[in-house]
């Protein structure tokens, strides 16, 4: 293989880690504040991409206008997704959250199939994004820099808003032991809201990138992406931010290489990242950067 | 006899002239919904097992279907229609010829889908809640890949075509008879006693000497065998099938039917697989649209599972315990009589 | 006779030292307690000697087996059992599945046999019922043996849970502060109830205590942590006049402004 083709294959893999990424960090916030895994995580991730779309092609709006339009659409969207499905079970056993975790899911995919149409539909990238720069040879979409740039804006907001501000603190309280927070004076369940609303502005974030960067989409489009960022925030340490970057990015550059340098297994892509799973899960489970949660006997 | 052996005798006996009767005289538009019917009371029983029963949350049924519907396509299919089939890549030589009557081949599928619950139960099962659900979805999601992309095996994404049409009602009701009173008889001993305490406190059963690991082992290898023997069957029925069939979506439909009918109760995901099952043909109209008269309802695709989705949402929410909770129909409780002494066998 | 040692075992989370150095000798027939203030590391002992944390030093013997690191399902197989100090019933099941499902380990029937009901477990079967009745019977649950366990008084709820713990035929049992919760008359009919399961079952009782009297009126020897630490070991007497008991208690007497 070529060094051009080599760079092409990292630009990718740094593009692919980048999207995982934003869409881990949601699973993770929600887990680290919750014990849930939010299924339906991969699924508002979809939603904000029809979104967009729907601005764009349906409504003419200029892009910018409808990404933004999506992206706030979205953050209502996580924060009905809370009230209705998870803070009902609130103090209900874990199964029927991870249950009702799985109904959200499968009624948001069935939804955009109805409402949206079952067959792909192609995201109107705005041309800008579209546009190739070369270098050394090689060429590369603008986007595929753009993705990683723009993630590592909102990462540093995000740390910057958990490390530095009231409400941080106030979410990492939270994670820690909901009842000693709740006496501290904190609003759990206003901060509960606000870490949905967040991950699913990032996830959003990241639909509408992947729109551009994979642009057909379909309503089942947030499933493997939305299984593959929870395996990446895994792999990084659940609960930890800077955990399911190193996780995100980790999974999409090794994805990129693998089929890169063994094109053979190509179709055996997606499996991939569950065999990655399955291999932290039992050397260690509490990831990379992850903590151990010691259980009261 | 025990009264209870042969009232349960009397029912099936019930049951087979039931059949007799229906074999011959219903459309076979209906008789196919009832064969479905029997394979998913087998399905959700045996999903029930795993996870009402033993509180394990599996999500990888669907794969353990797979496993049995490809084991027993290819071994009851003739040679000539092999060769069909795999017309891009030609089948694996020894599988070419290879060929089981039904039944052995039924018991093979079943066999294999357990074994492939071996194999991922050692590492996954020491795992808790949420990673367990994930290990086990992404299991089902890599019997799929894998499935479609061994060519030689599995025909890949082509799927198999012209499946012969062995699944009848006596097939599929005879082996949900089996199923149900199989796992209804491990559930009632010292076994199925351990399995429910592991459901409801892991610790407190270790302690009370219970070995974790091979008591979750032996349900998720049952509850797999029965799996893969309801695929078999469907693959039977249906007469075509790929990788496709057996994504999540199918085991989201299991799950609804055991959430329904109650998660601790067999008797309630019998129930449950007949509604549901049922209900997807008659809620069809909802995909397709129907005719009153002159006048025409269009339909909605995907507007059939959105009803379901929002019925899993529903019952999760506000009825929890779904149609039976853990309640289960016995013989006893129809009949009201006074229970056995407790040390002579009697129901607690 | 010496039928358990816990030689220097110590319990280290991270950075935390939970138990330290702690010796333990447990003699047959005996009935030992183990006190200190709330913290001290008690339970963090008994899950080490139950399988359920392993030490992160020290050894374990049981009958002069090392049985350091066994898993708990192991180690109550070979005779240790244990009550919990948030009572783990099998809530949704019956007071008698619960003690039903303590027979199990002793079962050889495997699962085939059992689910198509052949004769040796059909035998087994009826004799686990018998003795799970009988044992309700001596500790005076019968009556209430189809009851869901959730539903019980907190009183019997515990018994129910030694009750358990007995069915598994131990040797030794663990009981992780029995008396919690319990007014004076409950707590005397506890301390008599345990003195009589101690006869008639033939056991060494290790149990975790904070009520004195149930510690005093039928302890042979105690054991006092504080801090993860042994402070002080012996007879009722010695330990009630022991000063570094009374300081980890009542804490040092201040000196006078």
């Amino acid at each position: 293989m070529s060094l051009a083709t080599f760079f092409q294959h990292l630009a990718n893999g740094i593009s692919l880690g980048s999207l995982y990424a934003l869409i881990a960090i949601g699973y993770t916030l929600v887990y680290g504040i919750l014990r849930l895994i939010n299924f339906a995580h991969g699924d508002v991730f979809m939603m904000a991409t029809y979104f967009a779309f729907y601005g764009i092609a349906i409504f003419a709006l200029p892009w910018y206008i409808s990404f933004l339009l999506a992206i706030i659409l979205t953050g209502i969207l996580g924060y009905f997704l809370e009230a209705g499905a998870y803070r009902p079970l609130r103090n209900a056993p874990k199964i029927s959250l991870l249950i009702s975790a799985i109904g959200a899911s499968y009624l948001l995919e069935n939804l955009a199939t109805v409402l949206f149409g079952g067959r792909p539909k192609s995201f109107p990238t705005p041309k800008i994004f579209t546009d190739m720069v070369t270098i050394h040879g090689v060429a590369i979409q603008k986007l595929t820099f753009f993705i990683p740039v723009v993630t590592l804006i909102f990462l540093f907001f995000l740390l910057y808003l958990i490390n530095h501000t009231k409400s941080g603190i106030a979410m990492r309280a939270v994670a820690k032991d909901h009842e000693t927070a709740s006496i501290m004076g904190v609003n759990v369940n206003r901060i509960i809201t606000l870490v949905f609303v967040i991950g699913s502005l990032l996830a959003a974030v990241g639909g509408i990138m992947w729109g551009m960067k994979f642009p057909s989409i379909q309503p089942l489009m947030g499933v493997m992406p939305g299984l593959k960022a929870f395996i990446a925030a895994v792999i990084g340490g659940i609960g930890n931010v800077k955990g399911a970057v190193i996780g995100g990015f980790l999974l999409g550059i090794t994805e990129i290489m693998l089929i890169a340098f063994l094109p053979s297994l190509s179709g055996y892509r997606d499996a991939f990242a569950f065999v990655l799973l399955i291999v932290i899960l039992l050397i260690k489970p509490t990831g990379i950067i992850g903590e151990k949660i010691a259980e009261k006997v | 006899m025990k009264r209870n052996t042969i009232l349960t005798l009397i029912s099936l006996a019930i049951l087979a002239i039931a059949i007799y009767f229906i074999d011959q005289n219903l459309d076979s538009y209906k008789v196919r919904i009832l064969n479905l019917c029997a394979i998913y009371v087998i399905l959700a029983v045996s999903m029930n097992l795993i996870n009402g029963f033993t509180g394990l949350f599996s999500l990888g049924h669907a794969g353990f279907m797979a496993v049995g519907a490809y084991t027993t396509a290819i071994l009851t299919m003739p040679q000539a229609v092999k060769l069909q089939n795999f017309f891009m890549v030609p089948i694996a030589k020894p599988l070419e010829t290879l060929n089981l009557p039904f039944l052995p081949a039924l018991f093979v599928g079943g066999l294999l889908a357990a074994f492939v619950a071996f194999l991922i139960g050692a590492p996954v099962l020491r795992l808790k809640g949420d990673y367990l659900a994930i290990a086990t979805l992404g299991f089902g999601e890599i019997i799929r890949v894998i499935f479609t992309n061994t060519q030689t095996i599995t025909n890949g994404a082509l799927g198999l075509k012209s499946i012969p049409n062995t699944s009848n009602l006596w097939w599929t009701f005879g082996f949900a008879a089996f199923t149900v009173i199989f796992i209804a008889f491990l559930i009632n001993s010292s076994y199925g006693r351990a399995l429910k305490a592991i459901r409801e406190d892991e610790t407190a059963a270790q302690s009370m000497g219970i070995n974790l690991f091979k008591h979750k082992m032996l349900s998720f290898m049952v509850g797999a065998f029965f799996a893969g023997i309801g695929g078999g069957l469907l693959g039977n029925l249906l007469g075509t099938i790929d990788p496709n069939m057996f994504r999540f979506f199918l085991t989201y439909n299991l799950l609804l039917m055991i959430i329904l009918g109650g998660m601790g109760s067999i008797t309630g995901s019998i129930i449950s697989a007949f509604i549901i099952t049922i209900a997807t043909e008659v809620l069809r109209f909802l995909d397709d649209g129907m005719t009153i008269g002159s006048l025409t309802i269009p339909g909605i695709t995907g507007l059939r599972m959105v009803v379901f989705s929002a019925l899993l949402m529903i019952v999760v929410l506000f009825f929890t315990q779904g149609l039976m909770g853990t309640k289960e129909f016995t013989w006893n409780k129809l009949l009201n009589r006074s229970q056995k002494p407790l040390a002579k066998g009697g129901r607690s | 006779m010496e039928l358990l040692k816990a030689d220097h075992i110590t319990m280290q989370f991270g950075g935390l030292t939970a138990v330290k150095d702690f010796n333990l000798s447990l003699n047959q027939g005996e009935i030992v307690a183990l006190i200190g203030p709330n913290g001290a590391g008690k339970t963090t002992a008994f899950n080490m000697i139950t399988g359920v944390y392993r030490p992160t030093q020290g050894e374990i013997d049981y009958n002069g087996k090392n049985i350091t690191g066994l898993r708990p399902d192991q180690i109550t197989a070979l005779g240790i059992a244990r009550t919990f100090q948030n009572i783990r019933l099998f809530k949704d099941l019956s007071v008698f599945e619960n003690v039903l499902i303590a027979n199990h380990l002793h079962l050889k029937s495997n699962f085939l046999e059992a689910t198509f009901r052949l004769p040796r477990y059909r035998r087994e079967e009826r004799e686990m019922r018998e003795t799970s009745l009988n044992l309700l019977e001596k500790v005076g649950l019968a009556d209430l043996r189809d009851e869901k366990s959730s539903s019980l008084p907190y009183g019997k709820q515990r018994r129910l849970e030694i009750a358990r713990a007995l069915a598994t035929k131990p040797q030794i049992l663990l009981l992780d502060e029995p008396a919690a919760g319990m007014n004076p008359k409950e707590t005397e009919d506890l301390t008599q109830f345990i003195k009589k399961i101690g006869h008639e079952f033939n056991l060494t009782i290790f149990m975790i205590e904070h009520h004195m009297q149930v510690v005093m009126g039928i302890s042979d020897r105690i054991y006092v942590f504080d801090h993860g630490v042994t402070i002080a070991e012996g007879n009722p007497y010695e330990i009630q006049n022991d000063q570094k008991v009374i300081e980890a208690y009542l804490g040092v007497a201040e000196e006078d402004a």
